[in-house]
């Protein structure tokens, strides 16, 4: 093993060490103990991600196995990295983003009796995620897929005596669980037909594969395969109709909400699929699937966000929202475009949702907006940083989101895919409906009437959205008179780190990422899918982009709907009521997220109760326990006694059954002979 | 005309258990007062100097003697080892038996080295004639032993019925040999099999005569329909006779069968194995369900046997697949095997009774053994292992004898046999457990502590122990039985 190789090899084991520490042993090295031995895992994992992203530069590229598991019936199952551009692009981010939060841990769950237990789960988050993003096979790919789930499991429910939270992680895990199956079906495929499951291997079959159609049913068999695997983005990525366990998710703490629920898990379905690109390429259907749910997520969930009045749901729909845009830029083929927002976002949204988290711990944990109101007084660096993250998620020219966005839409705008008409039609409204909700955020919180502090007992409790912390000593929300505060500094300093990067990361990498040739031999496109050669023509430097950006279309949507939110919320805050009064089925609608909860519970959940409550009294107590099991038992019982019976002591019975028997058996003699 | 001085020197142990069972009659009616010991022990010396002599004789080839009416080969020789060995197990076992009741008499040894001398006889005999000598031997002295108890109405009933039954089978039998004789013109083993082999033999009378040798065998060993017999004399001869009736003959039953069908009759296995598929199916099913419905444990354990002599057949009826004698070594041995671990279980399955039993008592019903657990752990464990094994349980000797069987089987491509074997051991699992639940997890009924001799409760804790040790290695055992069948054939 080469010293760089082993450096590959601390990467994900050195938070996984912190992981061991902090759960095993987090009674005896205590809560500064956890906290340290975790953050230093996760530094040295960043630190050795630096080194290898500038090994990377320099041309070096890695792939190959570290060790053989098991060989069995042809399949190799191994554990090896594929060290790239984009793997190494995903682990600077996953690493940075998660050494943010494990900071900013520190100051928001500083009273939490699961410290240790919270600090041991994000760091074998980060361990799993890694996992995955540096996988050079289907195997350990889908590993990682399903430990990150779990630890996403184990933290939305994090706060385990709640009913919400264990609801919330419940549905994550079974929702999950569908697209799990789609992404298990669509590496099945590959396994039966390749004999592989080495990405390598695999891509050099895709021509062959493409070409193939499936055994039983005669579907062409690349397209199922991309499909099955898209499904498992879907789940895991948060697309409509598998969304529904992202808002929900917010049960969870607040760091796990920014570094799973909207910066790294939520993305494996995106680096998954961009990884895959030598076989959606070759699929058609495939990637117009990919779009056309894509731009259903990007508009529809942003509708949603509008409404929302708990500062974390408004973020998590934008999350959704933006996961709908990085899967427009998939299905146009667009794959480096997709990473390039894949990693903008990460920051942005990790910075908006850790300002979220800040002004919720000024709050006293209410997280009701209409109970909040010019906190930029109280919380100046919260409120400084959150603009700038709401700036960058708009695509305010020549902050990081303006680079990733504007180049999806000029993607989905030349690309000539079936669907991209509706996908344009979708991310520019979205954009719109993207700059009108950020804004009612931001106004509602940190601009407007003070409306905290008063006996807010009036405010009707939801349930869902309305506690944060184990109910136990905290009151909740701000009392009369008191007045919020600026977080510590564990809590602002990565604000301010993330802010950095939210800003600049797009104007400096936009053009080795999307024009340069960082990606070459790592993301795959056809002759035919030309919309990032196009996009390529006309790109003359990120001032030139940025400059020509005011003059276009998304610009001016964006723009308008800060416009909006500023009417709305600042100088007409009657408007929205009555705006929600006029519109009273829109809303109903909108309100009760276009009733897919109702949907899934009523026809799923409903369903599968119905389905097992007759398999249970029907087949499993009636037909296996009353027919089977004592109808057999009763029959052997019957049939006992009876054969009992024919031992009735006469010697002369005895003797007239041997004959019998003599007489069977010639009988079988004389029809043979 | 000539008279050829046979050569003796393989019959050995045969003449030496012979000459031993006349010096027992005659010291046992001259020294009256210590008669009852001396029996005891010339007989259990017997039995061991038999088997020094045979195993100092064996040989690893195949010898005739007595113009060619006697052979002694390994599996002969194997089986005879393990006649004299259950013998002296069960005669140790059921000595104080015997005492406590009064009936321990020195012919009851007499007649047990007798039915010894028969067995070997039919062990090693190379001809019909022999066989039938041997058979009678065996089965006199056994209609004698089961009515020994001549003061108790059962044990005479049972004598009796066991006595006509017999010699209805015995008929049976002679006349199905005569069948043969008249189809090949010999008795000899070998030569039936070179005439059968020829085409020589008159086919239709050698079939009809096949069905009456089947029959006389299906009796000895006791299987569907010639079972009647066995859950009424086992139940009515005394635990002690019951013990011995239950072990060595189903050897020597194994072995006449053996020799009748396989050594004679080999080329028309499949016309024996289809009868034999019937008489194995219906042993199994009919003994493991008739089995669950017995109060009376004696009874349970002749139906279980009735199963288990049907799980013995399954190994013989898959020699011969449409001509192929490619499993025969297989199937045989494995039949051979389940024979052996039969017998040792049910060894220990009788002493148990026996243990339990004193003066008066017989602990002859289920529910005696309720709670013994309390009474005695140790013994609730032997217990509990004879019961594992013979439901099959992993991994004890029993586990091992059903799956070679069902292996042979199965590669005979039965499947719906091994289908219905599977199924019936399963219900049959029902009757074995029920013994443990009682001994486990009732309260016990009878609390008077165990009274054994300490040599009983040595020999029956090894015998469970063996049964246990044998499950966890069981290859040597099966691989003696596989050599044994080589080095014969």
């Amino acid at each position: 093993m080469t010293d760089m190789q082993k450096l590959y090899l601390l990467v994900p084991l050195a938070p996984l060490f912190g992981a061991i520490m902090a759960g095993l042993f987090g009674k005896t090295i205590g809560r500064a103990g956890s906290h340290i031995v975790t953050i230093l895992g996760v530094a040295v994992a960043f630190a050795a991600s630096v080194v290898i992203f500038q090994d990377v530069q320099a041309g070096n590229t890695f792939n190959g196995t570290l060790y053989t598991w098991m060989q069995a019936g042809g399949l190799t199952f191994e554990v090896g990295f594929q060290i790239d551009a984009l793997t190494v692009m995903m682990m600077l981010v996953v690493t940075f983003v998660s050494l943010m939060v494990h900071i900013y841990t520190i100051g928001y769950m500083s009273e939490d009796p699961g410290y240790q237990r919270f600090f041991s789960y994000i760091s074998l988050f980060t361990f799993s995620m890694l996992m995955l993003v540096m996988s050079n096979n289907f195997l350990q790919l889908f590993f990682g897929w399903e430990a990150v789930g779990l630890v996403s499991y184990l933290l939305i429910g994090f706060w385990y005596e709640r009913p919400t939270a264990i609801y919330a992680n419940l549905k994550a895990f079974l929702v999950n669980r569908v697209g799990d199956f789609g992404f298990l079906l669509g590496i099945g495929l590959i396994a039966a037909y390749t004999g592989s499951l080495n990405y390598a291997e695999v891509f050099a079959k895709a021509n062959e594969l493409a070409g193939m159609n499936m055994d039983v049913t005669g579907w062409p068999l690349l397209t199922a395969i991309c499909i099955c695997l898209f499904i498992g983005a879907m789940g895991k990525s948060a697309q409509v109709p598998l969304h529904v366990w992202l808002p929900d998710s917010m049960e969870g703490p607040t760091p796990i909400s920014a570094l799973i629920h909207a910066a790294t898990m939520v993305t494996a379905g995106i680096f998954m699929v961009a990884r895959m690109s030598p076989l959606f390429e070759l699929s058609d259907t495939a990637l117009s699937f990919v779009l056309v749910i894509g731009a259903t997520t990007a508009l529809f969930m942003g509708f949603l966000g509008i409404i929302q009045n708990d500062i974390k749901r408004v973020v998590a729909y934008s999350t959704l929202s933006q996961l709908g845009y990085m899967t427009v830029a998939l299905g146009v083929s667009a794959y480096s475009a997709a990473v390039f927002h894949l990693m903008t976002h990460a920051f942005f949204k990790a910075l908006l949702f850790l300002g979220a988290g800040s002004v919720i711990i000024g709050m006293h944990h209410d997280q009701d907006m209409r109970n909040m109101g010019g906190l930029w007084k109280y919380m100046p660096i919260t409120w400084f940083t959150s603009l700038l993250g709401s700036l960058a998620l708009i695509g305010f020219p020549f902050f990081a989101g303006f680079y990733s966005k504007d180049s999806i839409i000029e993607a989905v705008h030349a690309s000539t895919l079936a669907g991209s008409g509706y996908a344009l039609f979708c991310v520019m409204l979205g954009v719109f409906v993207t700059a009108f909700y950020s804004f009612r955020m931001y106004f509602l919180v940190f601009h407007g009437k003070e409306r905290f502090g008063h006996d807010h007992g009036h405010h009707e409790h939801h349930g869902d959205h309305d506690d944060e912390e184990p109910a136990t000593d905290h009151h909740h929300g701000l009392a009369p008179g008191q007045k919020p505060h600026e977080s510590p500094l564990v809590v602002t300093l990565p604000l301010i780190l993330l802010a950095i990067p939210s800003v600049l990361i797009g104007f400096f990498t936009i053009e080795p990422m999307l024009f340069g040739d960082w990606f070459k031999g790592v993301i795959f496109f056809s002759e035919h899918h030309e919309g990032m050669k196009e996009l390529a023509e006309n790109f003359h430097g990120p001032v030139a982009m940025a400059l020509h950006g005011i003059q276009s279309l998304p610009f001016w949507l964006a723009m308008g709907g800060v416009a909006t939110a500023w009417f709305f919320y600042m100088i007409k805050p009657e408007i929205p009521a009555a705006i929600q009064r006029t519109f009273k089925p829109l809303y109903t609608l909108l309100d009760n997220k276009y009733y897919f909860d109702r949907f899934n519970e009523i026809v799923f959940a409903g369903g599968a109760r119905l389905l097992g409550k007759i398999l249970w009294k029907g087949g499993d107590q009636g037909l296996i326990d009353g027919l089977m099991i004592n109808g057999s038992a009763r029959l052997v019982g019957w049939v006992s006694r009876i054969s009992a019976l024919f031992q009735t002591g006469h010697l002369y019975q005895y003797a007239f059954t041997m004959i019998i028997g003599v007489f069977v058996l010639l009988t079988f003699w004389l029809n043979r002979a | 005309m000539n008279f050829v001085v046979p050569d003796f020197y393989p019959a050995a142990a045969e003449i030496f258990v012979a000459v031993m069972a006349l010096v027992i009659m005659l010291s046992t009616t001259f020294a009256r007062s210590i008669a009852r010991s001396l029996g005891y022990f010339l007989c259990q010396f017997t039995l061991i100097a038999a088997a020094f002599i045979t195993i100092g004789t064996m040989h690893g080839e195949v010898s005739y003697t007595f113009s060619n009416m006697f052979i002694s080969d390994l599996m002969g020789d194997f089986l005879k080892v393990m006649i004299y060995f259950s013998m002296a197990i069960a005669l140790l076992y059921g000595r104080s038996y015997l005492a406590d009741r009064n009936i321990n008499k020195p012919e009851y040894y007499l007649l047990a080295i007798l039915m010894t001398l028969g067995m070997m006889v039919m062990v090693t005999s190379n001809h019909m004639l022999t066989m039938y000598i041997g058979l009678e031997m065996m089965s006199l002295a056994l209609y004698a032993l089961v009515a020994f108890d001549r003061d108790s109405a059962r044990s005479t009933e049972a004598g009796m019925k066991y006595f006509v039954l017999g010699a209805l089978a015995s008929g049976l039998l002679l006349y199905g040999m005569s069948m043969v004789y008249g189809a090949t013109g010999t008795l000899e083993f070998s030569g039936v099999a070179q005439s059968v082999y020829n085409q020589a033999a008159n086919k239709p009378v050698l079939l009809f005569g096949l069905v009456f040798l089947i029959a006389g065998i299906c009796f000895k060993l006791g299987v569907v329909p010639f079972h009647m017999w066995v859950p009424d004399v086992y139940q009515g001869a005394s635990t002690a006779v019951t013990l011995i009736l239950a072990t060595a003959p189903k050897l020597a039953a194994f072995a006449m069968a053996v020799r009748l069908l396989i050594w004679g009759l080999f080329d028309i296995a499949e016309q024996w194995q289809t009868m034999l598929m019937l008489v194995a199916v219906a042993s199994i099913i009919l003994g493991n369900l008739a089995a669950i419905s017995q109060p009376n444990i004696k009874r349970m354990l002749a139906y279980s046997g009735i199963s288990h002599m049907g799980f013995m057949l399954l190994g013989l009826l898959s020699g011969v697949v449409e001509g192929d004698r490619h499993f025969a070594l297989n199937a045989y041995s494995s039949a051979m095997f389940y024979a052996v671990a039969y017998v040792i279980m049910s060894l220990a399955s009788f002493g148990m009774i026996i243990l339990l039993s004193r003066a008066g008592f017989e602990a002859e019903r289920i529910d005696d053994f309720k709670g013994l657990n309390k009474r005695s752990p140790w013994f609730a464990a032997v217990m509990m292992f004879v019961m594992f094994s013979m439901a099959g349980v992993p991994f004890f000797i029993g586990f091992f004898a059903k799956l070679s069987v069902l292996q042979a089987v199965v590669a005979a491509g039965y499947f719906w046999i091994a289908a219905v074997a599977v199924v019936m051991s399963v219900i049959g699992a029902f009757y074995y457990l029920r013994v443990v639940k009682v001994m486990y997890f009732d309260e016990p009924v009878d609390t008077a502590p165990i009274h054994a001799p300490a040599e009983l409760r040595v020999l029956l804790s090894a015998n469970g122990i063996a049964i246990a040790a044998l499950g966890l290695a069981p290859q040597a055992l099966m691989s003696i039985c596989a050599y044994a069948l080589l080095a014969s054939l």
